[in-house]
């Protein structure tokens, strides 16, 4: 199988046991290139296990996680690091460094790899600032002076500065506003069609998922209950699926994501 | 110039610098052509070094795929809004930084200066109210800060006391004056030694404990929790952990004094063969029991000191991790001045008291 082929997530026979409770048993999972996919379930589903593990910052249990193509456990740490080196990760609450200013957060992977000279980051950190619509001068702000909502798009440019294939989303619009999470939202559509991204985002939110996804995952009794478009997954025939798309609340909030 | 292949961060990687220097060779070269629809892929990295190498601007003649244009049109965008760069530096920064230092300073005191008077406030209320007195509390900061102190102060007591002995025991030896190394571990252990180290000890072990939990906490929110729950954040959180260690450094000074003294004994009696039992029978003669009680005295005052100092960087501290482990830095190095500091007070204003005639 060549590398274009090969599909950006592929988990098999994924368990994750904490302590003596199996989070996640025997799931399978796959994200062709180029799609969109929400991760939904109930608190303590196990979509943010489910995240950490493919990113790799879990070991599975049983079972593995491919990416593109690519074990993530490889034995090899350099295939290891190159191969993370292609994903990044918007975390829930930004995880920007507080020590750092936004500048220095978005430099610090560039500056890691120890082969771009300086003048190249500078103007690559200010390509990634006016690609998330953050102005020169927030560059200079420590994290603990950004809004929530600059606090994302600043974890969102450092996400992107190593030109990850595929991003992955914690709760990309939780704690935002519903104006800032709808331009959050937009600004992360924008993104996914100009740089053909792969992206996997974990939501409560049925606004940001009917506009964002392609393609949903019911995440419910330690595996995936359904999995496909919007239209299909919500007429699955379960209980959760039924609690959380069908009420009244959540069929405002998906034609407000379709208009 | 045909460019070919994949231009992005991950396949440049390493052979940055010698495409850089390639690129470079062509890029006064008005005239030349880009050609670049044979590139396979191209990112903002791969993109901002060609534009890099045209000087910053789209070259005359350029060939390029549709789907390639986007993103030199994304540097162009980013190029618009202005240049990053830093505010220029003052000239006079260090003059700047001392000011601050000394701003800081002030405030510091102001704000420990509160700190003392609410707790005077809250001890006035507990001696109204006996039942808002926070048992509890108090009780898990003396057994977390006192009990759980116990081995590493004997430890370190005990070495010291050791070391100690075996140096004075070179020196006294060639003096002939052997039997004084009771005078001196009696006076040195009880009255000063012991005190300080354990002052020392606990602002290292339980100060910077207590300014990390009351950082933490208030990183949390839990401190404003409190506050809205109408429950004095000085009386649940400041003043069992003063109180705690107002009594438990004293009796920690004791433990560590006993501990150190044994120590000094046994190197006595290796050293310069003093035996134990004149070593026990002599010490109270030598040492004058107000040592003992200015000892107390001192772990008394410096408990709380380190406490307070404590207390007072943790509620300082702001929601980052810097500033946590900044005020956890602050909280230790200043409790162990400070206590020092109010040692070198006592000696002066002790010199009469308690000294062998």
């Amino acid at each position: 199988m060549t590398m274009g082929e090969s599909p950006a997530i592929q988990v098999e026979r994924l368990s994750m046991r904490f302590g003596r409770q199996w989070v996640l048993r025997e799931l399978d999972f796959t994200v062709d290139k180029g799609e969109v996919v929400a991760l939904v379930g109930g608190s303590g589903s196990g979509k943010t296990t489910l995240l950490r593990a493919i990113i790799g910052l879990l070991r599975p249990t049983q079972g593995h996680v491919r990416l593109f193509g690519e074990p993530l456990f490889s034995g090899d740490a350099k295939r290891d690091r190159l191969l993370r080196r292609r994903v990044g990760m918007l975390f829930q609450h930004g995880a920007l460094f507080s020590a750092f200013n936004v500048y220095e957060n978005v430099a610090f992977p560039l500056r890691e790899l120890k082969v771009l000279d300086e003048d190249l980051i500078r103007d690559l950190v200010r390509l990634k600032l006016s690609m998330v619509e953050l102005l020169p001068r927030h560059a200079w702000l420590m994290p603990a002076e950004l809004s929530g909502g600059m606090m994302k798009r600043a974890a969102l440019a450092r996400a992107l500065s190593l030109e990850p294939e595929l991003l992955l989303l914690d709760e990309p619009t939780t704690g935002l506003d519903p104006d800032r999470s709808e331009s959050f939202v937009h600004l992360i559509r924008s993104l996914r069609d100009e740089l053909e991204l792969t992206v996997v985002l974990v939501t409560h939110d049925l606004e940001t998922l009917g506009a964002l996804a392609t393609r949903v995952a019911v995440l419910a009794e330690q595996r995936i209950l359904a999995f496909g478009t919007l239209d299909e997954v919500m007429g699955a025939d379960h209980p959760f699926v039924h609690n959380f798309f069908r009420t009244g609340r959540s069929q405002r909030a998906l034609q407000r994501a379709e208009q | 110039m045909v460019l070919q292949g994949e231009w992005t961060l991950a396949a440049i990687g390493l052979a940055y610098p010698r495409l850089r220097a390639r690129l470079e060779q062509h890029c006064d070269r008005l005239d030349l052509e880009w050609d670049l629809s044979g590139v396979d892929a191209l990112d903002s990295v791969g993109a901002l070094m060609l534009w890099r190498a045209w000087e910053r601007r789209m070259p005359g003649r350029v060939r390029m795929r549709p789907d390639q244009a986007p993103v030199f049109e994304r540097i162009r965008l980013a190029e618009e809004k202005g240049v990053l760069r830093k505010a220029p530096r003052s000239p006079f920064e260090w003059l700047m930084a001392i000011g601050d230092l000394a701003f800081k300073a002030g405030r510091n005191l102001r704000e420990i200066t509160i700190l003392v008077g609410q707790l005077l406030l809250d001890l006035g209320h507990i001696l109204r109210h006996p039942g808002d007195m926070p048992w509890r509390e108090t009780s898990a900061n003396l057994y977390k800060s006192g009990v759980r102190a116990m081995p590493v102060t004997a430890l370190v007591g005990f070495l010291i006391g050791v070391v100690l002995s075996y140096l004075s025991a070179l020196q006294l030896k060639s003096f002939g004056a052997d039997v004084y190394i009771i005078n001196i571990l009696g006076i040195g252990i009880i009255r000063e030694l012991g005190p300080v180290l354990v002052a020392v000890l606990v602002a290292g072990r339980s100060g910077s404990a207590m300014t990390a939990q009351l950082g933490v906490m208030r990183v949390t929110e839990e401190i404003d929790a409190l506050a809205v729950m109408g429950v004095s954040r000085t009386l649940r959180l400041v003043f069992p952990k003063v109180l705690a260690l107002a009594l438990a450094v004293p009796l920690l000074v004791l433990w560590t004094s006993f501990v150190a003294i044994i120590g000094g004994m046994v190197s006595a009696r290796f050293q310069l063969d003093i035996s134990y039992a004149f070593f026990i029978d002599t010490l109270p003669k030598v040492v004058p029991v107000a040592n003992l009680w200015i000892a107390l005295f001192k772990g008394f005052t410096f408990g709380i000191l380190v406490a307070l100092i404590a207390s007072h960087f943790g509620l300082q501290v702001k929601p980052n991790t810097e500033s946590l482990s900044a005020n956890t830095t602050s909280s230790v190095v200043t409790a162990i001045t400070i206590v020092i500091l109010v040692d070198a007070i006592y000696a002066i204003a002790t010199r009469r008291i308690g000294m062998p005639t």
